[in-house]
């Protein structure tokens, strides 16, 4: 099969590789019909993220056909499922608690030291996310091998267009989860910062649970524009000064939920030494703790934190003195995908929330490399890219 | 030795001749090193027993045992890799058992490694069962030993540890997690 393999910084490409068997009885494999490129692979193409080998195939956002099934996959060859990024097993204490992301069965037990020394704890296996996450093939590719697909994958109906419900997979439930953990109350103002597929989706997903009013901070003009279209209130962190604005706006008041959805990097995975190099290296090791900073200081007392944007290593003057004295609260995590999906499955089917307004751009699985290169290089157009391995190459 | 103060486990002791205790409380203790693990299993006791009684069960998520000849109830021959491609063997027996929750042992004059140890298992309501492995072993070649032991990846602490994760997930999942494309990679890579 073809699949778009890491080869190293910058350097990736379609490979030809074996296609993928059913392993343990749980498994199922799928035929992918659509496959996007997160914000976070960006950071496996800056080669910022240890542990990946040269040949690992990409992609943690992915749906398709159910082709192959294990002896104990309680799915059928022909449906159609969108496939959490998260490796869940469902009968484990975590799981039980619906904390899919703290599932320690998908992860193989050697690869579980590291997350134990690094974090004291090991996490979920992810797809496509280097081996500290398990080593796990991902989406990007024809075909997929899918663990626990009694308990991961949810069905897709007949006639609901991949597009739709493709981002159930990973950054609608992260949104959603983000706005969740906000703890909206009925005439809160949220600010969020970010207006990435993560943070426009938790701007939605805001409205939805009730906030009269939504602040969005960003500075690409097209990401805010999209925010501006689902109701959300605009700061330009290059035009305006980010805390007088909020409290100008807010009547002095702060707003009383922020959401930190900038970066969403890499699910978890760096190591210090690596956190150091990407603040020596680029904008992003400086300004991603700056949001947080931002976020708490601007906060009103007594008010609610909540932390999509991934941190994986040590933060530098996080204003704990602020935190306490305001007295506020912070949710944070990797998304718990499955407990999310059947709703969101249906708030889509029932037109409550929109998602293909994010995609920019749909090629060929064969033209991932282009893709890589253009979201990595053009951010303000390039919302999102989905690849579609049915599709005819362009020349 | 003085006495220990505080109600910590005594294998996560930082007072020397802490192994002696553990090795001490052991049925027919003996081993100079200690390793000692818990993890916590989302299943009955009883389950968990009867399959690691089952001594024959445990290549089964024991990434290092070649083989474990079972005798007779009590008595089992175990082949085990160690580093550097060789491999030692010992004879064991059971000293104690507890239906549903211990099972001790000892190996028998004249083992590769000798060793003694035992798993108890301790029901931990709705979190299920809290299973904890106890080792006192004699490292071949002493402290230099270990260190290459460590090297290759088959120091008893480090295979106790995966090999209790590899038991969890079996017990809870039915299978061994692994990112292998296909059976034969599974087979490659070890457990």
């Amino acid at each position: 099969m073809k699949a778009l393999a890491w080869h190293g910084k910058h350097d990736v490409r379609i490979d030809t590789v074996d296609d993928p068997e059913i392993v343990n009885p749980r498994d199922c494999i799928i035929k992918v019909t659509s496959t996007a490129i997160c914000g976070s692979d960006l950071h496996l193409y800056d080669g910022y993220i240890p542990t990946m080998q040269a040949g690992d195939i990409l992609g943690h956002e992915f749906m398709g056909e159910v082709v192959e099934v294990g002896a104990k996959s309680t799915l059928k060859k022909g449906q159609r499922v969108v496939v959490p990024f998260t490796i869940a097993c469902g009968s484990c204490y975590h799981c039980g608690k619906h904390q899919y992301s703290a599932c320690p069965n998908g992860l193989p037990a050697d690869n579980q030291d590291i997350a134990q020394e690094l974090y004291g704890h090991e996490m979920s296996g992810l797809f496509g996310y280097s081996h500290m996450t398990g080593g796990y093939a991902g989406g990007q590719a024809e075909y997929v091998r899918v663990p626990f697909s009694d308990v991961g994958p949810i069905v897709i109906p007949d006639g609901v267009e991949d597009d739709k419900v493709l981002f159930l997979s990973d950054i609608l439930p992260t949104g959603w989860q983000a706005a969740e953990y906000a703890q909206i109350e009925p005439g809160d103002t949220v600010a969020v910062w970010g207006c990435g597929p993560v943070g426009l989706f938790a701007v939605q997903s805001a409205f939805l649970m009730g906030a009269e009013r939504v602040i969005a901070i960003d500075h690409f003009p097209h990401r805010l524009e999209l925010a501006k279209r689902f109701g959300a209130e605009t700061i330009n962190f290059e035009e305006s000064a980010t805390y007088e604005a909020l409290m100008e706006m807010t009547g002095g008041i702060g707003p009383d939920a922020v959401i930190d959805a900038v970066g969403l990097e890499a699910h978890g995975m760096f190591v210090d030494n690596v956190i150091d190099r990407i603040k020596a290296a680029t904008f992003l090791g400086t300004d991603r703790p700056h949001s947080i900073r931002q976020a708490i200081i601007a906060c009103r007392k007594g008010g609610r934190v909540s932390m999509p944007a991934v941190y994986g290593g040590f933060v530098d003057k996080f204003p704990l003195g602020a935190f306490m004295e305001k007295g506020l609260t912070l949710k944070t995590g990797q998304t718990h995908v499955q407990h999310y999906m059947p709703g969101l499955l249906n708030a889509i089917m029932e037109g409550k929330i929109d998602t293909e307004f994010l995609i920019s751009h749909r090629m060929p699985l064969t033209d991932a490399p282009k893709g890589y290169d253009l979201f990595k290089n053009h951010q303000n157009e390039t919302t999102k890219i989905v690849l579609k391995p049915g599709m005819t190459a362009t020349a | 030795m003085t006495e220990a103060h505080d109600d910590a486990p005594a294998a996560t002791s930082k007072r020397r001749g802490a192994a002696d205790t553990v090795t001490e409380s052991l049925t027919e203790g003996q081993g100079s090193s200690v390793v000692a693990r818990s993890v916590t299993i989302n299943r009955p006791a009883s389950e968990l027993y009867s399959y690691f009684r089952d001594f024959a069960n445990l290549s089964h998520f024991m990434e290092n045992v070649i083989a474990i000849e079972v005798r007779d109830p009590t008595h089992s021959h175990w082949t085990v890799k160690a580093p550097a491609g060789a491999k030692v063997e010992w004879d064991a027996r059971v000293t104690e058992e507890q239906q549903d929750r211990l099972i001790a042992w000892t190996s028998e004059h004249g083992a590769d490694v000798a060793n003694s140890g035992r798993v108890e298992f301790r029901e931990a309501g709705d979190r299920g069962t809290v299973v904890t492995v106890t080792i006192a072993y004699d490292p071949p070649g002493g402290v230099v030993g270990k260190v290459i032991a460590k090297m290759f990846q088959r120091e008893p602490a480090i295979q106790a540890r995966r090999d209790l994760r590899r038991f969890k997930q079996l017990m809870e999942t039915g299978e061994i997690a692994t990112p292998a494309m296909n059976p034969a990679q599974f087979e490659e890579m070890g457990l």
